[in-house]
């Protein structure tokens, strides 16, 4: 019966946001209530250190290369002992879409996003943060890594002397 | 004949009071509406101004008010200033014939708990709820925009495709009663209410009604989504808040009549009559949202096939057998 199934149709329906009507909202009031990101949220971007307290960026560019935005610019420098790092490095926050690429294309782990997600402001050139703004004292996600101590041969550390690195071998003495 | 001071005294206090309950309501209805369809949906609706936002409604008609107020530069000035008002007047008008609560002993005097009480008042509310649908043809004509205008016509096809079911659905009410007279209609449903004899009769003058509101199932002359808002697509400020209050005004006066032809009226135990009434009114108006938040809407041919094939034979053969019936057992 067509009849009779409509109006059990009509009548579930019903029912069902009836049920809804008695159930807890799931609105986060948000000024008052914060919900708390999962870590691995992104939101604000930051830069960070090594263990030893070095800034982890060497001014590669891949973040920059990698922002679909184009919201990522820095100029790279070198300094006594042959470290490279940025002059500056701003990140307009205006544009940026939070996507994440450039934190996956850092070598170093140096750019990490964040689940800080209030960062409005009043005026939109407060949003232009530069590297003053953006470095942090900490690691970040990896706090253990430090990359000059893999790659930093010739720079940090002579050669053999790496983290999970062996001294090189004396080819001559291979020979028979 | 002079007519008695206090007798009028009385009737002007009714109508003062009717006004106030009337509009106040209809303002705290859509505060009502906006929160159960946000407990429908998940949400929690308005609770900023006020307590559990409870002073929503002032803070929409301060907004309402001090808008501005736009009429179309190639619309009909009169008729879209005055179109508002012959959508909000009849539905006020309609709650003088509906008798909200027992009649009262009041020094010395009988005080019926309606405004008036007249013979023809069923046919009264036909003709009136007839009258509200000018507003909104005459809101949507003079706007000239072509989605007021398609969302007047749909008003129109509605009409004629709901009015009649709604008019015979009331017939066995009458028969029942043997008067058009609203109060001989509750006093004829003291002991048992028309519910319990007129099921059928009941579930179309509650379809006709949905329809009578333009509410969702209904809503073809608005149909957000299709035509922007229909008729009152145009409209702005105050002159919105009429067609939006006079919807609100009719669901509660039409919740009102489904009791008073349905429910007993203001009949019930224990409590007194007046909260019978209020009660009963209102419980239309939460089904009214609680439909609005289940139930998409309709094409409009398929409400005028629904009115036209399937509500109008089913009233006229619930005449039909109203009448044997009361002819059988001698009733008539």
């Amino acid at each position: 019966m067509r009849v009779v199934d409509d109006i059990t149709a009509i009548l579930t329906g019903l029912w069902t946001t009836l049920k809804h009507i008695l159930r807890r909202p799931v609105t986060v009031q948000y000024p008052e209530e914060k919900r708390t990101p999962s870590p691995r949220y992104r939101a604000r971007i930051i830069l960070t250190r090594d263990p030893d307290g070095g800034e982890r960026c060497v001014a590669c560019y891949l973040c920059s290369a990698a922002c679909p935005v184009d919201c990522i610019s820095m100029q790279a420098e070198e300094v006594e002992g042959g470290r490279r790092r940025a002059a500056w490095f701003r990140i307009n926050f205006s544009r940026c879409i939070f996507c994440g690429l450039c934190a996956e294309a850092c070598p170093t782990t140096a750019i990490q996003m964040t689940p800080d997600y209030e960062i409005c402001k009043r005026d939109v050139m407060d949003l232009v943060f530069e590297k003053e703004d953006l470095l942090v004292a900490h690691g970040g996600k990896d706090a253990r890594y430090n990359f000059y101590r893999h790659a930093g041969i010739g720079v940090t550390q002579p050669r053999g002397e790496g983290a999970e690195e062996r001294p090189p071998v004396d080819v001559r003495g291979l020979l028979p | 004949m002079m007519p008695d001071p206090v007798e009028i005294a009385f009737v002007i206090a009714k109508i003062g009071m009717v006004l106030f309950v009337i509009l106040t309501l209809a303002a705290y209805l859509v505060y009502a509406e906006r929160r159960l369809l946000a407990w429908i949906q998940d949400r929690k609706g308005p609770n900023r101004v006020g307590p559990q936002g409870l002073l929503q409604p002032l803070a929409d008609l301060v907004k309402l008010l001090t808008k501005e107020d736009v009429c179309p530069p190639a619309g009909d000035r009169w008729l879209f200033f005055l179109a508002p008002a012959m959508a909000a007047i009849p539905a006020i008008m309609t709650f003088a014939i509906v008798p909200f609560g027992a009649p009262l002993r009041l020094a010395g005097r009988d005080l019926p708990l309606q405004v008036a009480d007249l013979n023809v008042g069923l046919l009264l509310f036909m003709a009136l709820s007839s009258i509200a649908v000018y507003g909104v043809a005459l809101g949507g004509w003079a706007s000239n925009s072509k989605y007021a205008l398609l969302g007047s016509l749909r008003g129109l096809a509605q009409l004629i495709s709901y009015e009649l079911s709604m008019g015979l659905s009331l017939v066995p009410a009458v028969m029942l009663a043997r008067s058009f007279r609203l109060s001989d209609i509750v006093a004829a449903q003291a002991g048992c209410w028309f519910i319990l004899y007129q099921p059928l009769a009941f579930v179309v003058f509650l379809v006709s009604i949905l329809a009578e509101c333009k509410r969702i199932p209904f809503d073809l002359p608005e149909a957000e989504g299709e035509l922007v808002a229909g008729f009152h697509t145009e409209y702005s400020g105050m002159r919105f808040g009429l067609f939006f209050v006079g919807e609100y005004i009719n669901i509660i006066v039409l919740g009102g009549l489904a009791a008073t032809f349905f429910l007993g009226g203001w009949h019930g135990p224990v409590l007194p009559g007046i909260l019978w009434f209020w009660g009963k009114a209102l419980a239309f108006a939460f089904l009214f949202i609680w439909i609005r938040g289940t139930l998409p809407r309709l094409r409009y041919d398929q409400l005028m096939h629904f009115g036209w094939k399937v509500l109008t034979p089913l009233a006229l053969v619930n005449i039909l057998a109203t009448a044997w019936w009361l002819f059988l057992t001698g009733g008539a």
